[in-house]
């Protein structure tokens, strides 16, 4: 794997078409739009070549510049980055489709300029977190994906969504400036940058340094958790995700999913069992804290008045049930969490998506919960009926599977009681919210006139979106045997970080393809 | 000596920054940003330690060790925090003046809060 440009191709590939696409994008948009969607169809392929090349077991470090690993930047490529790749490349030809068909208001992605560059710039911005092995390299990409997401959210200007985004700007930003106070304090402890290095040197950390070094790991847990929407760091979600035009929501699914990758990665590897004196510094709070957003949401969905932000809301009980698996730290849960994380994100995605397309018939009633004409409304309501099983973890949709592995897997945890009860009492709150939705939406509502059928065809790209999602949904039911062993071997793998280490420091760099001096001297 | 005062200055800053940061106006909230991500900057070239006469660069004039030269690597960092801090300071600025056009309000959530309208009215 070592001679393979594969694994910088995620990063490479939205940069170009990022860049394509604002050049296009002026002399022909839909040009722009091509370049975009055949980008994104590329970038799924991509990343499931790099799902088979990853499931071998094997860590596979590329290493930048082709300067050895502590001293330059390396990306890695285990199993679970594999995993978050295929997902975002999966929800993203979706989201991407989903834009190009016409909405209520014209096309989705022609409602605002630059939509495609900022589309393949954040797609930019998750592989690269996803894949780097480096500290200070991650807080990079993390801009990115935001400053791309800043833009994605102003899509389709309009009062609400530039009021959600000053909260959201202003909150990340903050953020970002505690996440360099982190890194910083790391880099001044350990004198390196490298994950893997980091990981090798906090053990030896001397002890009048603990403080400091506990600090600054909970800083990088606060950051994360910004992104991931633990408790008490949520409250932008439902604002932004509810103010976001659909493909761009649907696209944001991802981003807490990014956030709770980077906990997942940093406690195993650089705060994990022999961490020292940061070993297991974060884990006691992540439960608690994961439990309370899970019970949160489950309260925030049956208190929702829209359908948006009754989907943020799942969002972020997802984000709950992602952190509560991460947070009780066994081979398990991690793979329960994994497992449940596949799902629960292309549900989520689909909904998005699914609210969107549909309410374009209900004129000014739009996503809030009242009774109102409706055109399709069997179609829809099919569509909404599977989801809604699906999302809420009822059987036979792998939502169920995933939270009944939790569930096993945390049965000998000491919080085992408090994890059962809330994940249970949470599921059936959000399956009442889910219910009393769908009935107040589906079943009052009245047939559509001449005029709002007319106002909402779904078009074909927008339906081929929704059906990739759904159909991706049904795979992954059949498939639950292979990705329940893929989710276990992924977890075994993030716990044994020597693997990881092993493989990002002994990474060999590459001879040159090509020496200009020698072939010089030949020449003479 | 000098280490106790760049503490206090980075303190004082991300302090000043943080209170600026909770108020309810956009432009308060611009510059508290500002100053923290001042305080930020400061921070981050200090992890490289404070020493004073000890170029990051290798000059050919001192003996190539690394008790003669500073922590490059640090100043780099701050680099990027700077360009990205500068970068994203311009777009806050830009968000909050279009939504204070928009919203006919500068304040951060989009609107004038009822008790303060209520004041007004009455007084």
């Amino acid at each position: 794997m070592s001679g393979s440009h594969w694994i910088v191709a995620p990063i490479v590939l939205p940069l170009l078409a990022g860049a394509m696409a604002l050049l296009l994008e002026r002399r022909s948009p839909r040009a722009a739009a091509a370049v975009s969607i055949i980008a994104t169809l590329a970038l799924l392929g991509i990343a499931t070549r790099l799902v088979a090349v990853a499931a071998d077991g094997a860590v596979g470090a590329y290493l930048l510049g082709n300067w050895r690993a502590p001293f330059g930047i390396a990306l890695a490529l285990d199993r679970l980055s594999a995993l978050m790749l295929l997902l975002t490349a999966l929800i993203a030809v979706a989201s991407v489709m989903y834009a190009c068909g016409s909405g209520a208001r014209g096309r989705h992605d022609e409602r605002g300029p630059h939509f495609h560059a900022l589309f393949q710039f954040q797609l930019m911005g998750l592989n690269g977190a996803f894949l780097t092995a480096d500290l200070f390299n991650l807080f990079v990409f993390f801009e990115v994906l935001l400053i791309a997401s800043y833009g994605l959210l102003l899509h389709g200007a309009g009062v609400v969504r530039l009021r959600a985004s000053i909260h959201y700007v202003v909150f990340n930003l903050t953020g970002s400036a505690l996440f360099l106070i982190a890194v910083s304090t790391l880099y001044g402890l350990t004198g390196t940058l490298s994950m893997a290095d980091l990981a090798q040197r906090i053990p030896s950390i001397p002890a009048e340094s603990a403080g400091l070094l506990q600090a600054a790991a909970l800083l990088l847990i606060v950051v994360f958790g910004v992104k991931a929407a633990i408790f008490p760091l949520y409250f932008w979600l439902t604002d932004t995700y509810g103010a976001a035009t659909a493909p761009v929501a649907a696209l944001f699914v991802m981003m807490t999913k990014v956030g709770v990758y980077c906990i997942a990665r940093v406690t195993t590897l650089m705060f994990g069992a022999e961490a020292g004196p940061a070993s297991f510094v974060i884990e006691p709070w992540l439960s608690w804290l994961a439990l309370a957003t899970l019970a949160l949401a489950a309260f925030g969905a049956l208190a929702a008045w829209h359908l948006r932000r009754l989907v943020a809301y799942l969002v972020l009980a997802s984000a709950g049930m992602l952190l509560l698996a991460v947070g009780l730290g066994t081979a398990g849960t991690i793979a329960a969490g994994l497992f449940y994380l596949v799902h629960s994100t292309v549900f989520a995605a689909a909904l998005f998506l699914l609210v969107d397309s549909m309410v374009a018939s209900r004129g000014d009633a739009d996503d809030e919960m009242v009774p109102a004409p409706l055109a399709s409304a069997g179609g829809y309501g099919t569509l909404y009926f599977l989801l809604a099983v699906a999302v809420a973890g009822l059987p036979p949709f792998g939502g169920f599977i995933g939270k009944s592995m939790l569930l096993a897997a945390s049965r000998s945890e000491p919080l085992a009681v408090g994890v059962w009860t809330v994940v249970l009492l949470s599921s059936l709150g959000i399956v009442v919210a889910l219910a009393r939705a769908g009935s107040t939406v589906f079943w009052k509502a009245a047939p559509a006139n001449a005029m709002q059928t007319a106002a909402a065809p779904a078009s074909a790209p927008e339906r081929g979106a929704l059906a990739l999602l759904v159909g991706a949904a049904c795979a992954a039911v059949v498939a639950a045997g292979p990705i329940a062993s893929y989710a276990e071997a992924t977890a075994q793998q993030l716990l044994d970080r020597k693997g990881y280490i092993a493989a990002v420091l002994g990474a060999e760099t590459a001879p040159p393809a090509w020496n200009p001096r020698a072939d010089m001297k030949k020449v003479k | 000596m000098m280490e106790a005062l760049l503490a206090l200055f980075i303190g004082a800053m991300a302090g000043a920054g943080v209170f600026l940061l909770l108020r309810a106006r956009t432009f308060d909230v611009v510059l508290g940003m500002t100053l923290l991500s001042y305080a930020v900057n400061v921070f981050i070239f200090v992890t490289g330690r404070v020493a004073i006469n000890k170029p990051a660069i290798i000059d050919g004039v001192r003996a190539a060790s690394l008790t003669q030269y500073a922590d490059p690597l640090p100043q780099a960092l701050v680099l990027t925090a700077i360009v990205i801090s500068f970068a994203m300071t311009a777009l806050l600025l830009v968000i909050a003046l279009r939504a204070r056009a928009e919203a006919a309000s500068d304040h951060v959530d989009g609107e004038e809060p009822a008790a303060v309208d209520a004041a007004e009215k009455a007084s």
